[in-house]
């Protein structure tokens, strides 16, 4: 294999398997935080066993995403050391600013959440929570940034003489209109992520309950968890479509490209319908079955309901023209500019129907569970049980279809994926390296879902009136910790 | 001053912080086996850093973030040139990282030996591997015109570079016995101290001797100094600690590894990685640098935000401040459940 082939793979597997385990970080940090804030608030300890019981659930995934985050950190230099040196003036900048601004924030204070129940004073405690929830949010701003200048560069000048792009304008980099739009649709998806997976396992408690006839305390709990997660996933997800409407149409602008690859659009059309689905050959040579909705893609695209949208074929010659005989030809051999379109067709189905369909099922979710109702259908039972993989995939999904269809490009219209790869490292190396965190990963990923389903399982602990927070004191000093390793 | 030279020093900086602070997190790893005999005394090993190992490893990512945004060249050079080490670091912080938060959820010996290898071993590759990285960027790799590293990975491991592996290891073992010490009460505080003596005069030897070898290979007087001063806080610390003052020790082997870095990096400056081929070219401060623009922003984000991040992380220290023993570890959280 190719180096370059296998730096891909790398990319892709690395990037994809850690984006699992972040969006549920994001989500669930603000969630656990929300669950402390209402038991301060109320005093009700069915919001402190849900703080507990989803804390630990948080930490056993959150573990996962902070070690799988220090590979994504190093292997720019690694795999992709071109890509580096001639984007480094600019994407470095946010890079570096995320681990000083986020990475301190998230670890120092989730360490002072974690062992802190009974050396800080409850608020404070709470207000920890509360921080690494914003350390969450800033990494995802500036590795947005960092992304959607690789979508959308601005703010830079390209130097003949030192054969890169510097930035000439942070401000444009960090206000790119890219990232205006990514940040919002990545940060609900995440939230809406999060609360899929507290939905999911709250709901399967909560019928478990239910079928033993347990007590109020139990049911009651769960149901809070189950209520409060549907309305999130709802409200979120209806963000996530509207921003992901505003997104569409920036990229159409931007990248127009994409825009044709997720719809595998050939021929400019006017007014374009938006296909539903098509079997056949997507690569546009024989459409066999389609079904499409009329004028809905110029909706999507230019927000007119008869607005053109331009093909992939016309694309391809404007695309030539641009860039295809621009002086820095190294960075510039990107035969056809199309990407993968079977890829992007599909993931950009994928991620709007499965977000749909988690929109979907929240919805039945409310008005099955409306004025203490306990439903009892199987059906719902399953979809419920199958809600947190749906938002989860998505967010793969809509991660799959955006980068490739940025291809052939590592930074769109200025340097190639063929030209950013390590021209010093053997395939034989990158091989060893694809095996290992492969390997790796696949283990730990068992590892963690035998975990989180024995925690899911043994539910909420109760809480006595001995095991209420409380801050030691200098009589204690001998008694045990409230939690250590 | 110019930017490059105030991002050399950052950067510098940032890697004093990840090995002071990560050096006591890899000591406390590796002497997992020999200071914890019981499942117990093992928990209060790990719990002495418990709250903190995550914070201290941020340093080391801020470390290649900084690098990355302030030298891209040398960050491109070194991480696509040092490939299968930092592949090996890769993993071992991985796994080790895992394993402290993964190890007390199941009460069970199978799991809890598998993650205690995994934090030991997690712990000697990199204490060992970053000696061994340092002292090649000191000695000068085979470095193309195109700054390209074109060595393999068997010319990483030379005397000098081994030397300097065998030093970061010794040097982070004491560190760990010393912090240990300083956070532990009970037995496991006498055993470290007395460790930490024997290993301390250890390191010491092999810290002169690599220092020395530096200081006569690319040293400078600015190097000769701190080399000197951090030879002196590390003996000063081992003297300090026979007699229980385990908080001077400790500030002695913090000095003595800050020191060495600051020493190491005046030694390397203004080369941020030489090239040993005639006509290779080394990465300097300059030819390796970001532009003025870049430096510029950077330099105001790090004055806002590094003195805040120093005061937070400062104040766990301070939270954390008590010294954990046997009999503050609770129940294992979920009893008798198989892995």
């Amino acid at each position: 294999m190719d180096p370059l082939d296998i730096a891909r793979w790398q990319f892709a597997i690395t990037t994809v398997y850690h984006f699992m385990f972040v969006p549920i970080s994001i989500g669930l940090s603000a969630m656990v935080a929300g669950y402390q804030l209402a038991w301060l608030r109320t005093g009700n300890t069915q919001w402190l066993r849900l703080t507990r019981f989803f804390g630990k659930l948080f930490l056993i995934n959150f573990a996962i995403g902070v070690v799988t985050g220090i590979v994504q950190e190093f292997q720019f230099g690694m795999n992709w050391s071109d890509y580096s040196r001639f984007v480094g003036d600019v994407f470095g900048a946010p890079l570096a600013i995320e681990g000083l601004l986020a990475f301190f924030l998230e670890s120092t204070f989730l360490g002072l959440w974690i062992f802190g129940w009974d050396r800080l004073p409850a608020r404070l405690h709470n207000a920890c929570m509360w921080l690494v929830h914003l350390g969450t949010l800033f990494s995802a701003y500036f590795i947005l940034a960092a992304n959607s200048w690789m979508q959308h560069p601005v703010g830079y000048e390209f130097n003949p003489e030192t054969g890169r792009a510097e930035m000439n304008d942070f401000a444009a980099v960090m206000f790119n209109k890219v990232q205006l739009v990514t940040f919002p649709h990545v940060v609900l998806a995440a939230y809406m992520t999060a609360a899929a997976f507290v939905v999911g396992i709250a709901f399967w408690h909560l019928r478990r309950h239910q079928a033993v006839g347990a007590t109020g305390e139990e049911t009651g709990m769960w149901r809070k968890a189950t209520r409060t997660g549907a309305w999130i996933v709802l409200v979120t997800g209806l963000g996530v479509a509207l921003v992901g409407d505003v997104q569409g149409k920036v990229m159409t602008e931007v990248q127009p490209m994409k825009m044709a690859a997720a719809e595998a659009l050939y021929e400019t059309e006017q007014p374009a319908p938006f296909s539903l689905f098509t079997i056949g050959t997507p690569d546009g040579e024989r459409e066999k079955l389609a079904v499409t909705v009329p004028h809905l893609l110029s909706y999507l695209a230019t927000g007119t309901w008869d607005g053109e949208v331009k093909g992939i074929e016309e694309l391809r010659e404007t695309y030539r023209e641009t860039y295809g005989q621009d002086p820095g030809a190294a960075y510039y051999s990107a035969g056809d500019y199309t990407p993968n379109i079977p890829t992007t067709y599909w993931t950009f189905r994928f991620m709007i129907g499965l977000g749909l369909l988690a929109m979907g099922v929240a919805t039945w979710l409310l008005w099955a569970t409306r004025k203490g109702r306990a439903p009892a259908g199987r059906l719902l039972y399953v979809a419920v049980a199958l809600l947190p993989f749906m938002p989860l995939l998505a967010n793969s999904m809509g991660w799959i279809f955006t980068e490739i269809g940025r291809q052939p490009w590592a930074v769109f219209g200025l340097m190639t994926t063929a030209s950013a790869v390590s021209p010093g490292v053997s395939a034989t190396e990158m091989m060893i390296s694809l095996v290992t965190l492969t390997a790796v990963y696949g283990l730990l990923a068992v590892v963690e879902v035998r975990l989180l389903l024995t925690y899911i399982r043994k539910g909420a602990d109760p809480v006595t009136e001995a095991d209420l927070p409380s801050v030691r004191t200098e009589d204690d000093a001998d008694k045990p910790l409230a939690f250590a390793y | 001053m110019e930017l490059t030279t105030v991002w050399f020093a950052l950067i510098a900086v940032l890697w004093m912080g990840y090995f002071t602070l990560e050096g006591f997190d890899f000591g406390v790893g590796m002497l997992l086996p020999v200071l914890g005999r019981g499942d117990r005394e093992r928990r209060v090993l790990i719990n002495t850093i418990g709250p903190v190992w995550d914070g201290n490893e941020v340093w080391l990512l801020v470390a290649g973030g900084a690098t990355f945004a302030a030298f891209p060249e040398w960050y491109a050079t070194l991480f696509s040139g040092f490939y299968l080490p930092l592949l090996l670091i890769l993993v071992a912080l991985i796994v080790r990282g895992l394993a402290f938060e993964y190890r007390h959820k199941r009460d069970d010996a199978t799991w809890k030996s598998r993650w205690d290898a995994a934090i030991i071993v997690g712990s000697f590759v990199p204490a060992f591997l970053w000696g061994v990285a340092f002292a090649n960027i000191l000695r000068g790799v085979e470095i193309d015109a195109e700054m390209e590293y074109v060595g393999g990975f068997f010319e990483l491991l030379n005397p000098y570079a081994l030397l300097g592996g065998a030093m970061t290891l010794l040097l982070f073992l004491t560190h760990g016995a010393v912090f240990v010490s300083l956070k532990t009460d009970g037995p496991i505080r006498l055993e470290a101290r007395a460790l930490a003596v024997k290993v301390g005069l250890a390191a010491a030897a092999v810290t002169v001797l690599f220092l020395a070898w530096t200081q006569l290979e690319t040293g400078t007087a600015a190097s000769l100094v701190a080399f000197g001063l951090a030879a002196a806080a590390l003996v000063g610390g081992l003297v300090a600690l026979p007699a229980g003052r385990e908080g001077w020790a400790f500030l002695g082997t913090f000095v003595a590894i800050a020191l060495g870095v600051a020493g190491l990096f005046l030694a390397l400056f203004p080369d941020v990685m030489p090239t040993t081929l005639a006509d290779g070219t080394s990465l300097t401060t300059t030819n390796a640098a970001a532009t003025a623009y870049t430096l510029k922003i950077m330099t105001v984000v790090a004055a806002i935000f590094t003195p805040l991040v120093l005061m937070y992380q400062a104040w766990t220290y301070w939270v954390f401040r008590k010294r954990i023993a046997v009999h503050h570890i609770p129940e294992p959280v979920l009893a008798g459940q198989g892995s």
